[in-house]
């Protein structure tokens, strides 16, 4: 029984961060005990469920088990009904996040992890300065479980950081409110990730269209909390589905939170780690934080198993997690942030002049380079993030 | 004061990951408010994606 037995490592959260933590804890010999608070890996779903393929290789072979589409193509609509398609360099999946997840959990439990659902964590335990472990309710009924380091890998509502002194409250500016419709009934092209940029339609974010197949498809979208007062994101979806797909039946629907923030300075204190959206991990520009998530969650997995071999959890030695971090992926994310900001400042009006000039590149010129040289060439500004964006990459 | 809509709430966390103070404790599905420790600052309120939250005015005492 988990309850009985003595871990090296706790992690908290079972989606993709925390799986690929606990796995890559066990595969580095220590070991590991997942809680998840939900009854099941991989349910709710609370997310889009794309992915670029070249992301998704760097820790697995994709599994046509998980594939729902796969996508070639993209389109962008201008607030005003510019249809602006492309080809996608390499392609992207719509993922089934039930199987995925829980595919991910089978992985970190065939190295030797414990995974355990219903198991709510409310509390940390504390030796001094020191994370010792935590408690909680299994069932209802309460336990206390100890080891020697805590990986917070519970999501954009993550407080396993803050009862550790970490302030990782998302400011509302960086707080997407967002919400999701799996809906059925519709035609789509099934290659093809649509986004609809425009203010009125979501402002401080975009609506998306990722296709399951030829006649069903996720369709959401996020607004910025700069915004989300007085409108929820559930009034813009509704206005999105009643005008483009007023037929359609949903068959899934979800609401959640995307901290679309520079990750936090601070990830790591003595005996304790945050990985994924619990660290602000996700892609600012577009929100996506499955491969982020599984990044974050692979290093902290490998420096947490590190630091129980020399025997040392201080947050000076667990702060190599931070560090590595940051310089493969916390640092682009602090690009992709200020263009998200560059972009918030686009009107409808110049979304819509950029729209115009990049229709008149024949669609077979068209690539994503293309698009934004025109798009630079209307907002001067937008050059200058992109290339400290690529400058950077 | 901050009060939950009965029956509306998704459990997404959003509320969560936003409160300055911490004072939503959120489980598999449950969700609570800790008063004591509420501000009233109603930005849980403001970044519900689905209306969960009703600010109620009350009386000074």
């Amino acid at each position: 029984m988990w309850r009985q037995q003595k871990y090296d490592v706790i992690v908290v959260g079972g989606g993709p961060a925390g799986s690929t933590a606990a796995q890559y804890v066990a595969l580095n010999g220590a070991r590991v005990v997942l809680l998840e608070k939900d009854r099941d890996i991989g349910v709710p779903v609370r997310c889009g469920e794309a992915v670029s393929d070249e992301g998704l290789r760097i820790f697995v072979e994709p599994d046509p088990r998980w594939i729902k589409s796969t996508i070639t193509r993209i389109q962008l609509v201008s607030p005003s009904g510019h249809e602006i398609e492309f080809d996608m360099k390499a392609k992207g999946y719509i993922l089934d996040r039930r199987i995925f997840d829980y595919d991910l959990a089978q992985y970190a439990a065939q190295e030797g992890a414990t995974i355990v659902t219903k198991a709510y964590v409310s509390g940390l335990l504390f030796d001094g300065d020191y994370v010792k472990g935590v408690k909680g309710q299994y069932f209802g009924e309460d336990f206390e479980i100890s080891s020697k380091i805590v990986i917070g890998a519970d999501g954009v509502e993550s407080r396993v950081g803050r009862w550790a002194g970490l302030r990782t409250q998302l400011k509302m500016k960086d707080m997407e409110s967002a919400i999701q419709k799996t809906v059925t009934g519709i035609d789509v092209d099934e290659h093809r990730f649509d986004f609809y940029l425009s203010r009125k339609r979501a402002p401080g974010g975009y609506v998306w269209i990722f296709p399951k197949g030829p006649h069903s498809a996720n369709i959401g979208l996020g607004i910025s909390g700069k915004y989300s007062k007085g409108k929820s994101a559930m009034r813009y979806l509704d206005e999105f589905l009643q005008e483009k797909f007023p037929n359609a039946s949903v068959v899934s629907t979800f609401a959640g939170g995307v901290p679309c923030d520079k990750t936090l300075k601070k990830i790591v204190a003595n005996g304790l780690m945050l990985a994924g959206d619990a660290a602000h991990m996700v892609n600012p520009m577009t929100g996506g934080g499955i491969i982020p998530g599984m990044r974050g969650g692979m290093l902290a997995g490998q420096t947490a198993a590190d630091a129980i071999k020399k025997g040392n959890v201080s947050e000076k030695f667990l702060s190599q997690y931070e560090k590595k971090w940051h310089k493969i992926g916390g640092k682009n994310h602090e690009r992709f942030y200020s263009i998200r900001n560059t972009i918030d400042k686009l009107t409808d009006e110049d979304l819509d002049g950029i729209a115009e000039s990049v229709a008149k590149i024949p669609e077979e010129e068209r690539t994503i380079t293309k698009v934004f040289l025109k798009a630079v060439y209307k907002k001067p500004k937008l050059l200058y993030d992109v290339m400290k964006v690529f400058a950077g990459l | 004061m901050i009060e939950i809509k009965p029956n509306k709430c998704d459990f997404c966390g959003c509320c969560v990951g936003i409160c300055p103070v911490d004072c939503i404790e959120l489980r598999e599905a449950e969700i609570e408010i800790i008063h004591d420790i509420c501000i009233d600052c109603r930005l849980c309120e403001y970044i519900c994606p689905i209306e969960v939250f009703e600010h109620v005015e009350t009386a000074e005492v």
